[in-house]
């Protein structure tokens, strides 16, 4: 079978899935010190879980995994919500953004 | 190797939201970093409509780039942040991430093993097979079987809301509000003091007199 990627296979989204997954993951190790940045980072990291959960829905012909998608997508807009507030609150307090200078309970 | 259509846009709209993820997080600007995100989110929602999910395309498109990352944007525009210190610490963590991210990418590629999975091509669309439309077949698994789980999405949602706006509210000293409440509550007695006087004309003074007549 030499022409292996001549139609789309389920391989493809989850390379897909992988590859952003890993860009998301050494966001969060780069960005470590920017909130705003941590957020996008995550957002990435449940995109990359959603390609994996319709990649699988298509490939098992199962609408489970893409009604899962949709609440996945509920709960990461309450989650940006949420954080964006949290974020708008530490900078009206603290001046800053930066997570190290977040150190106030010294754990 | 030959590629149909679909796996070449598929493979475009794929390589597109990579280079856009790399974009986002190497970005120095938080607004650049927002608008490269945005278009990681549409081409990973082509990618969706390629895939045959068009309903979550469609709703990545309206939910992520229409109203989260608008808030991102909103929010990151609205701070004055000071990038400079921000970004201490970048490339010292540089190799540890990347080399993270590489083993991990490698791990995963070898779990899922691509090569079987990419040798065996998609079952025909479920949705196709039944004879309806994605939207369709999303909503009848939907509105049955998940029932109270969307209920319970919906009550996520308001409290992210009331969540969100009770955050950010802060009520400044000095600055005068309307207690609607206390509005309809208030009864006359508590506007209006009735006192009871002697029913005689008090003798008015001179020159109230002199300033009423031309």
């Amino acid at each position: 079978m030499s022409n292996v990627v001549s139609a789309l296979t389920l391989g493809h989204f989850l390379t897909l899935g992988a590859v952003l997954f890993c860009i998301s993951v050494a966001g969060i190790f780069l960005n470590r010190k920017n909130v705003i940045m941590l957020l996008m980072s995550l957002e990435l990291l449940l995109l990359a879980v959603n390609i994996n959960f319709v990649g699988f829905s298509r490939s098992l012909g199962d609408p489970a995994g893409q009604v899962f998608v949709f609440f996945i997508l509920t709960v990461a807009a309450a989650e940006a919500a949420i954080g964006l507030a949290i974020l708008v609150t530490l900078f009206r307090n603290r001046r800053t953004i930066d997570v190290s200078d977040i150190d106030s309970l010294k754990g | 190797m030959t590629f149909d259509f679909t796996t070449l846009a598929f493979l475009g709209f794929a390589a597109t939201a990579a280079i856009a993820a790399l974009a986002t997080i190497t970005s120095r600007n938080p607004v650049h970093a927002a608008l490269w995100l945005v278009l990681t989110f549409f081409s990973v929602a082509c990618t969706w409509i390629v895939g045959g999910a068009e309903f979550l395309g469609i709703a990545l498109v309206l939910v992520y780039v229409g109203a989260v990352m608008v808030l991102f944007l909103f929010v990151v525009m609205m701070l004055d942040i000071d990038l400079a210190p921000l970004r201490e610490g970048y490339v010292k963590y540089l190799p540890v991430g990347l080399l993270v991210a590489v083993v991990m990418l490698v791990q995963m590629l070898a779990l899922i093993g691509v090569r079987a999975a990419s040798a065996v091509p998609l079952a025909d669309n479920a949705a196709t097979g039944a004879d309806v439309p994605n939207t369709t077949w999303l909503a009848r698994a939907l509105f049955t079987d998940f029932m109270l789980p969307f209920e319970v999405a919906a009550v996520i949602l308001t409290v992210a809301v009331v969540a969100a706006v009770m955050l950010t509210l802060r009520r400044r000293g000095g600055t005068k509000h309307q207690d609607p409440s206390a509005q309809s509550r208030v009864k006359a007695a508590d506007r209006v003091r009735m006192v009871k006087m002697e029913a005689t004309r008090p003798m008015p003074p001179a020159a109230a007199e002199g300033e009423g007549t031309p």
